[in-house]
């Protein structure tokens, strides 16, 4: 395969092994929140996001895009939390409001921009059109969310797991559950690049799914889906030049279809074995 | 079964006076309801402690309570003789069943070594001695062989098992218990009654809501009638009379 050779080829697969790794490893709490569903929603955020950076600065650069996927997701997320926080609004209830409207607030802007065309590449991702910068954006953030969650593994752990045991024990639970959800929507920003806003969900979620139908240990979560992230998402990118597919949708083909096969053939829990103990 | 409390234990002779738990005028609000109304008690490790009372009493409440884990807006806990501010690492809670998620993918160990954290702080390793606390505690509780399932696939017993197993790990000295009884079958009752009298020999202060007042007598030492108030409390013998009960219940009998 001469591509392996090609400059921008490589530059791809390292991109989809930093972004696979670091969502993959995200996602191990995305499934210990239960909130996948929310994620979906932080994703869709993103695109009104996009169309607001670029109508704020009349361009679109790779870097008003990530500030305005981030303003958006950040003020939808963090909304819905603080919305929440009076219980008298459940925070699923409070998300789905606040994301439908920007979400609306987006496909009114969207047409009065004249840059559509790219846009297309914000929604499914363009990983061979990466470049240096966006190479060191997307290591410089899964180094972050690799660091942040491992300093912290034991009180988020414990917050998710019993957040009012974690908050009598002295974890200051309304700060790690602020934290999450900052990395969450940095996660989803950086796998923009990779595989667009319509699919992050698929690599911040598919991978720790995955690896929860192999194992119950909590720290195999994270990294089995790290691993299966990195691996899926590079091995999509080969696969996609062998059989002139995107991408994008190939990453996202190849981890649900890693999931599906756990599902039927997992010893533990599989379709096919469902032997108890 | 009710012997003075000072004799069937031995955890506590090597002290000068007894590993004592005063809870005095403890009074909670949720918002502007008042859910405990200055409850007081004082109870000593190796005791098995009932809270009875009909439900919305506020025995989980008081547990919580004791545990740290909703804010209390007047009283004070104290705990061998030092006041307790907000939690202890000497208490442990186990949750109401329903309140654990039991799909968290954790296996029983790893559940256990949760009880090591308030010893190692966020971020220093494992040393020998939290793998041995954690060890010992899967041994006590005869989880080793269980130590790799995850926590869904215990029975109801194995499961109050193995929160219990952290509790060890904690190195806890008061175990409080949300309806420990609830839900078990008669056989892990009765295994799990054993295993509370052998943690209060040990030394330990048990303190359990109970709602079946027929087996109140063959499980606890002493019992705290709950109705927001405290209405009576000492051995289970004084407690358990028709009177207190009824006033407690409004005259209702509990379904058990």
């Amino acid at each position: 395969m001469e591509l392996l050779s090609n400059p921008f080829y490589q530059r791809a697969l390292a991109a989809a092994a930093f972004i696979g790794f670091a969502n993959g490893y995200f996602s191990g709490f995305v499934i210990l929140r239960r909130d996948a569903l929310s994620v979906s929603a932080l994703s869709h955020t993103m695109l009104p996001g996009i169309a607001l950076g670029i109508l704020a600065t009349g361009a679109l650069t790779q870097w008003n895009a990530f500030a305005g996927a981030l303003f958006a997701a950040l003020m939808v997320g963090l909304g819905s939390v603080a919305v929440s926080r009076g219980k008298r609004v459940a925070q699923g209830t409070a998300l789905a409001v606040l994301y439908t409207s920007s979400f609306a607030v987006g496909v009114a802007v969207l047409p009065l921009l004249k840059t559509r065309q790219q846009l297309e590449d914000w929604l499914f991702g363009n990983i061979v059109a990466v470049g240096n910068a966006d190479l060191a954006i997307s290591f410089a953030t899964g180094a972050l969310i690799l660091l942040a969650t491992s300093l912290l593994m034991r009180p988020i752990l414990l917050t998710l797991f019993e957040p009012n045991v974690a908050a009598a024990q002295g974890v200051p639970v309304r700060f790690v559950q602020y934290l999450l959800f900052g990395l969450l929507v940095l996660s989803l920003v950086s796998s923009l690049q990779a595989v667009g806003c319509v699919l992050s969900v698929g690599l911040l979620v598919t991978p720790a799914a995955t690896v929860a139908l192999l194992t119950d240990r909590t720290p195999a979560l994270f990294w089995g889906g790290g691993a299966i992230g990195a691996i899926g998402s590079a091995g999509a990118v080969l696969l996609s030049a062998r059989f002139g597919i995107s991408p994008g949708p190939a990453i996202v083909i190849l981890l649900g279809g890693l999931f599906v096969a756990a599902y039927l053939f997992s010893p533990r829990y599989g379709l096919l074995f469902t032997k108890r103990h | 079964m009710n012997e003075s409390p000072h004799d069937h234990h031995d955890c506590c002779a090597h002290h000068a006076h007894h590993h004592e738990l005063v809870i005095d005028r403890l009074t909670v609000h949720y918002r502007r309801v008042l859910a405990l109304d200055r409850v007081s008690l004082a109870t000593s490790c190796g005791n098995r402690v009932a809270l009875i009372g009909p439900n919305g009493a506020g025995k989980s409440t008081l547990l919580k309570a004791i545990a740290g884990l909703v804010p209390r807006s007047a009283g004070t806990i104290t705990w061998r003789g030092t006041p307790v501010r907000k939690w202890s690492r000497e208490f442990a809670y186990l949750p109401q069943r329903e309140e654990v998620d039991w799909s968290f993918p954790i296996t029983v160990r790893g559940l256990v070594e949760m009880g090591r954290y308030p010893q190692t702080g966020w971020w220093r390793k494992f040393s020998d001695e939290d793998t041995a606390a954690v060890e010992r505690a899967l041994e006590s509780l005869a989880l080793r062989d269980l130590q790799h399932r995850q926590i869904r696939e215990l029975s109801g017993g194995q499961q109050q098992r193995a929160f219990l197993a952290r509790a060890l790990a904690q190195e806890a000295h008061v175990l409080l218990l949300d309806e420990p009884f609830t839900g078990l079958d008669r056989n892990a009752s009765r295994l799990l009654a054993e295993l509370l009298g052998k943690l209060s020999h040990e030394g330990r202060l048990v303190i359990a809501s109970h709602h079946d007042l027929a087996s109140t007598a063959d499980l606890f030492d002493e019992a705290l009638v709950l109705s927001t108030r405290a209405l009576a409390f000492g051995t289970v013998r004084e407690i358990l009379t028709d009177a207190l009960v009824d006033r407690a219940f409004g005259q209702i009998t509990p379904a058990s």
